[in-house]
């Protein structure tokens, strides 16, 4: 018993290091990436003595005098500049208008030699409840704004979920695209990966291994390598136009690149592997004379095809293709360099969000919708893979 | 036989698709001419001299070999210890961990960078080389994982039974049976967690400042804002180094092996 628990302890030493490097490392960023799609709290920290007020507000009169003392109080004790142009930035895109509106009142109150008395004097913007409702709603440390504009939606004045205008309905857009150019992806390598791994695996000897090793040799290379090779050859001076150019098939270069085209093309270069080897894996544990025995029972090459072989296969074919699509509708690479404007999916976006605009709500909410929809579709495969184990 | 010979066809076709593009790459690293398409006018080495020369590109290589090292070095002690941890049935939760310790592999890199930016910006590491080893390693510690819990899979207990029946202690078995035993699949780990971080980008565009630019790194933003045949020669390179860690791999295996 000793032993055993001694055993036990040290392979929780052991376990301990990783365990404890991926909860810091992948656990707590996935977490901290969430918590930043649903925390707001630019507004509250700069404006504490408003929030207590505000509670008692009816939400549709004018402000009340203790409302506005409030926020003049806060507004002068704010010292940080940046902190103050985020908040500005949040009302802002809660309610055009508060950029101006929130420079003038607070250069109006700089002014100690005569002081306002009340916001309402600085501008009579500050009569309208509209403004204060969206100090009212930014108040809260938790949002679900960004969730819901993840997938489009926002809550209206009252407060319920509706969808947002169609000028603003970007990210569904990016979204549908996103999972139409991996599901065209997982299709054109079904198309070619399900053939390409039975001839495979009908074959034997060097022609098997010469078939296997044109799949894993781009499996090995680097994934910039495969992109800036298929960004020599799709460009317009590229060899494929200069093909067939020479081959006297076309006259002007085809668009091949930084369009969908050269998109679908570069991903099924770069995901086929993916397909091909998971069939592959199942095919050669069906016995070769099964194919045989139906066609001397009477079936046809097609009949035999889809009444044996893709029946027995079809679990290949589903493992690959969802490997092919989970690894797809994460793509940043390809898309960002072979892709044009219109072919940017949703690791783009969530890219730009947090690099380019510092809009980290948003890219964490589009990170979250990623996140659900990758973690689901894993837990079918590895549902699939499992029982394939217990088949064995 | 016109079914063999569609066979025939379009498997050729197809392996024609999956290696043409890795060759035609090759040749126009020698190229001449500052652009980066056939016909090539003359042969030269001047890419690669850009390469070893200009500034940005070999401090890309450099880096590109630290974060390398510092990666492999840090993946493989934490997985190989977690693959001998997760050798003992009786622990609780093994399949999650196992689970756990594959999921870096699943998430998409982009929400990883998001959140590892915020994290690590709160510790102060980001811009920093430690930041871009320890993002790194987050995704490269699967593949030591997968290929040394597969070997360790390998080993017939019994020999490391005997071992310690004929009073070896755990440290001796393991330093002198386990460990032994595994060594082809610890090599291909590291040599797995080596490419990994060699060919990652997403992640360092995230962690990394403008002094840890790595190779990949630097070839992605050539791709994007200023196309040479410099990118074609880092390609040479990437290959070349590829084949070499293989072969180096294939050698030490076989090496490995005669000794037994």
């Amino acid at each position: 018993m000793s032993a055993g628990s001694s055993r036990t302890g040290r392979s929780l030493l052991l376990l301990a290091p990783l365990l404890l490097f991926l909860i810091g490392f992948f656990v707590w960023p996935l977490f901290s990436m969430m918590s930043q799609a649903v925390s707001d709290p630019a507004v509250l920290r700069l404006l504490p003595r408003t929030a207590e007020v505000v509670v008692d507000w009816d939400r549709k009169s004018p402000p009340t005098m203790p409302m506005q003392t409030a926020l003049m109080e806060d507004l002068r004790t704010v010292d940080d500049d940046q902190a103050l142009g985020d908040m500005v930035r949040r009302l802002n895109s809660a309610r055009s208008g508060f950029r101006t509106l929130m420079s003038k009142t607070t250069s109006a109150l700089e002014d100690t030699a005569n002081p306002p008395a009340d916001l309402i004097s600085i501008d009579k913007r500050w009569e309208k409840p509209e403004f204060w409702l969206a100090i009212a709603d930014a108040l809260s440390p938790l949002t679900d704004r960004n969730l819901l504009a993840a997938v489009d939606l926002g809550r209206n004045s009252a407060g319920e979920i509706e969808h947002l205008p169609a000028e603003q309905s970007v990210n569904r857009v990016i979204l549908v695209r996103t999972f139409w150019i991996a599901a065209l992806v997982t299709f054109t390598c079904a198309c070619i990966g399900f053939p390409y791994a039975i001839i495979a695996a009908s074959l034997t000897g060097w022609k098997r291994d010469l078939m296997l090793a044109a799949v894993l040799l781009p499996l090995w290379t680097s994934l910039l390598v495969r992109t800036a090779a298929w960004f020599i050859l799709l460009q317009e001076q590229g060899l494929i136009n200069d093909l067939l150019r020479w081959l006297g098939l076309i006259d002007a270069p085809l668009p091949l690149i930084f369009n969908r085209t050269g998109v679908i093309i570069a991903m099924t270069h770069v995901l086929l592997p993916f397909m091909v080897l998971p069939i592959y894996s199942v095919l050669i544990t069906i016995p070769n004379n099964l194919m045989p025995a139906a066609a001397s029972l009477g079936a046809n090459p097609l009949r035999a095809f889809l009444r044996v072989l893709l029946p027995l296969s079809l679990r290949g074919v589903a493992s690959g293709g969802l490997l092919v699509f989970i690894s797809a509708i994460g793509y940043y690479i390809t898309p960002a360099l072979i892709g044009g404007p219109g072919d940017q999916m949703i690791s783009s976006i969530i890219a730009f969000y947090a690099t380019g605009s510092a809009n980290w709500g948003m890219a964490g909410a589009l990170g979250v919708v990623l996140l659900i929809a990758t973690l689901h579709l894993y837990s079918v495969y590895a549902r699939l893979s499992a029982e394939e184990q217990g088949r064995r | 036989m016109p079914m063999k010979l569609t066979k025939f066809a379009f498997a050729s076709l197809a392996i024609l698709f999956l290696v043409a593009p890795l060759i035609a790459i090759l040749p126009l690293a020698f190229t001449s001419s500052v652009i980066l398409t056939y016909p090539i006018p003359s042969w030269s080495l001047r890419w690669f001299e850009e390469l070893f020369t200009a500034d940005a590109w070999r401090r890309a290589i450099v880096n590109s070999l630290i974060i390398g090292s510092g990666t492999t070095l840090l993946a493989t002690v934490l997985g190989v210890a977690a693959s001998l941890g997760l050798r003992n049935r009786l622990i609780f939760f093994r399949g999650t961990m196992r689970t756990l310790f594959l999921l870096p592999m699943v998430v998409p890199a982009v929400v990883l960078g998001v959140g590892l930016q915020v994290l690590l910006a709160g510790f102060g590491l980001t811009n920093s080389y430690a930041g871009v080893i320890i993002a790194h390693t987050v995704v490269a510690v699967p593949f030591v994982v997968v290929s040394v819990t597969g070997a360790l899979a390998g080993i017939d207990e019994r020999v490391e039974l005997a071992a310690q029946s004929l009073g070896a202690s755990p440290t001796t078995v393991f330093r002198r049976v386990t460990l032994p035993l595994a060594m082809p699949g610890v090599l291909s780990g590291a040599v797995l967690a080596f490419a990994t971080s060699l060919d990652e980008v997403v992640l360092t565009l995230f962690v990394a400042g403008p002094n840890q630019r790595t190779l990949a790194r630097q070839m992605f933003s050539s791709l994007r804002e200023n196309i040479s045949p410099a990118i074609a020669a880092a390609a040479f390179l990437f290959i070349a180094m590829t084949l070499l860690i293989g072969l180096v791999v294939v050698l030490s295996r076989s090496f490995l092996a005669k000794r037994r």
